[in-house]
């Protein structure tokens, strides 16, 4: 029998370098974590947003640096039909697409909801308009809007002969208004459909069986569950689209550049008309920092009027 | 209040038949549970009943009246959902009223009949909550409200407790079949836990594969299974059942040991069979068969011991307390007047 010598409890531990306890102090460390991110979002959306507020208040052009001047800026585009016409044309062309691609959107999504033959590739083909490049669309509309080529005016003319002229599509102020509104639906319904899809899919099948029971017509199937279940979701696609199609620049660009006669400009268009091609980026960038105001107001509503539902918030009581 | 006839019913989804002919008769006021394993088509039958199924062939009458085309909301029924299946925007108020709202009742009516399903229920406190805002046995009472508010011919169950804690389903098990007392309404009740159905039905029928094991009072059921599956499927812990042969006079099992035939079943020629008895019908007897202890777990009310005889494992539950040890011999004989003995091939009791 061997006796093994107690081990000896009472060593001390060697201290950690300074270094290794600087890591361990939990608040460097979350500055060390967010630092990339931090860093990012600094360099690539804060300083150009703040470059742009900054130019607005300037008299900036290119190849000078501007002085400041105060809210001059402003108050020349106050004075500026041409402004007012793309402020009017942009809430026009959000309000009126929002809808379309909406209630299209919204039809879509019912329908694909069912039980269909290839459904997977029905859902994989109505994302198509979505993933095709903008630009590419917007060429795409822009020889179906075409004066002497458009198919639309081939069909309605050449082969159905309802009509006996050409469409002129882009040529004058509310047809090029309207075309574009319809190619931005286009383009749109596909991300509105598949959002609303899955919001549909998280509705329980066995609600509707119960609504079934209860004695429900399909509309009021729709109107009592399936409409309120889903405006949540609702709220915040809308916020999203609302957003992107009021910041809308690449259809209306590639498609009539704003024109005919300035009729068509958006703000986002606008503003690069004037800031990029006509040098004046004081001007341009107040244009652009006059959509912050929409956005604001837009995302608020849409956000507090439709998102926000008492019986989806947890525990609390009445 | 309404009787159901369920005649040879049957089911497919494309060319897969998931019922092959299914009858039950239930009376006026009667409290029927569908039992068995997933699987077994009970809920199919039960949907089959609400109108959420189409018939393929066979007929279903609600009130003497063949409902078979009839659409669900003109059946008289109402449905309670395994996932209570509520509106989750709508208050516990709205939702019991949504069935009377949609047929455009007063408001007077639909207070009041709220308020009188209420009152059954004990959700008095509760008609301005969310179903969010209530605990798992306040929905089931949610879901069952919406149901009593309707004033239905016949309830039906789907699995109802499943997502309720044990202690709550004890509870709830009990509410509900109070509630049938007081109500006296036709009630169809799906479970897939026998004890449930052992405990709530006025008749079990004991689905399996899609056909009826065996429908009846439970107590007949467990006194008398039909065949294995019912034997084996109603009464816990399990009954035991040795395959065996009998011959002279007694049952002879795989490893030798004689068993006593059923006091009172009709003669059986010698044969091939299946011997059957509850563990709670075995008894403590010095001069009785000495099986080996493997596992000794005492519940307090009573004692279950898993044992060996041979090949074949068994369970006994004893009143008394069990001291024996693992790897002890312990003398047991079944009681005769409450043994089973079935055919080996068929299953069906001999």
């Amino acid at each position: 029998m061997s006796v093994t010598a107690a081990t000896d409890w009472s060593r001390v531990r060697p201290q950690p370098s300074a270094l290794a306890r600087l890591f361990d102090w939990k608040p460097f460390l979350v500055f060390i974590c967010m630092l990339p991110a931090a860093a990012l979002l600094l360099v690539f959306l804060t300083y150009p947003l703040g470059l742009g507020i900054w130019l607005a208040f300037t008299d900036t052009t290119i190849g000078r640096s501007g002085r400041w001047v105060g809210l001059e800026n402003f108050e020349w585009l106050m004075g500026d039909p041409i402004f007012w016409s793309a402020v009017f044309y942009s809430v026009f062309y959000t309000a009126v697409a929002t809808v379309g691609k909406f209630g299209l959107g919204l039809w879509l999504a019912l329908l694909l909801n069912n039980h269909l033959p290839f459904k997977s590739l029905l859902r994989a083909i109505i994302l198509l308009p979505w993933i095709v490049p903008t630009v590419l669309s917007a060429i795409a509309f822009w020889w179906i809007y075409d004066p002497q080529f458009s198919i639309i005016s081939y069909i309605l003319v050449d082969r159905l002969g309802i009509l006996d002229h050409n469409i002129d599509f882009l040529g004058s102020t509310w047809p090029a208004r309207w075309s574009l509104i319809a190619a931005n639906i286009w383009r749109g319904i596909p991300f509105v459909a598949i959002s609303l899809l899955a919001g549909l899919q998280t509705i329980s099948p066995s609600l509707y069986e119960a609504a079934l029971l209860d004695g429900s017509t399909p509309w009021q199937r729709f109107r009592f569950i399936t409409f309120p279940l889903l405006l949540p979701i609702l709220a915040i696609v809308m916020t999203f689209s609302i957003i992107f199609t009021f910041s809308d620049f690449q259809l209306v660009y590639a498609i009539t550049r704003g024109g005919p006669v300035n009729s068509t400009h958006l703000l986002a268009t606008l503003a690069f008309q004037r800031g990029i091609p006509g040098g004046q980026l004081g001007e341009g960038a107040a244009i652009a920092v006059s959509m912050i105001p929409f956005l604001v107001f837009a995302t608020l509503f849409s956000y507090f009027a439709l998102a926000r539902r008492k019986w989806q918030q947890g525990e609390g009581n009445d | 209040m309404a009787t159901v006839e369920i005649r040879n019913v049957r089911k497919a989804f494309g060319s897969v038949e998931v019922l092959h002919g299914v009858s039950v008769d239930i009376e006026d006021a009667e409290f029927v549970v569908l039992v068995g394993p997933s699987g077994c088509g009970k809920s199919t039958l039960l949907r089959m009943l609400a109108g959420l199924e189409n018939i393929t062939s066979g007929e279903i009458a609600i009130g003497g009246r063949v409902v078979n085309t009839v659409p669900p909301k003109d059946r008289d029924i109402a449905m309670v959902f395994q996932n209570y299946a509520l509106y989750p925007h709508m208050t516990v108020a709205q939702n019991m009223a949504f069935s009377m709202k949609l047929a455009k009742a007063p408001k007077e009516v639909m207070d009041r009949e709220v308020l009188r399903a209420a009152r059954i229920l004990g959700l008095e406190e509760l008609l301005h909550r969310y179903p969010r805002q209530l605990s798992g046995g306040q929905r089931q009472r949610v879901a069952m409200g919406r149901a009593i508010v309707r004033n239905p011919q016949v309830f039906l169950f789907d699995e109802p407790l499943s997502n309720l804690d044990a202690k709550l389903r004890v509870q709830m098990r009990a509410e509900i079949k109070e509630l049938h007392q007081r109500l006296q309404v036709t009630t169809v009740y799906v479970t897939h836990d026998q004890i449930e159905a052992m405990t709530m039905a006025d008749k079990i029928v004991v689905m399996n594969g899609g056909n009826i094991e065996q429908a009846g009072p439970p107590l007949e059921l467990y006194d008398r299974p039909a065949n294995l599956f019912v034997a084996g499927f109603i009464g816990s812990p399990a009954m035991n059942m040795l395959p065996g042969r009998v011959e002279g006079g007694v049952f002879r099992s795989a490893d030798g040991t004689a068993w006593p035939l059923p006091l009172n079943g009709k003669p059986v020629s010698e044969r091939e069979a299946v011997y059957g008895f509850r563990p709670e019908h075995l008894r403590l007897d010095p001069d009785g068969i000495r099986a080996t202890v493997q596992v000794v777990e005492p519940t307090g009310s009573e004692t279950q011991v898993l044992m060996r005889l041979g090949e074949s494992a068994m369970t006994g539950a004893f009143r008394e307390r069990v001291s024996a040890r693992p790897g002890e011999a312990l003398p047991i004989s079944p009681d005769p007047a409450l043994v089973h003995l079935f055919d080996q091939q068929t299953g069906q009791r001999l």
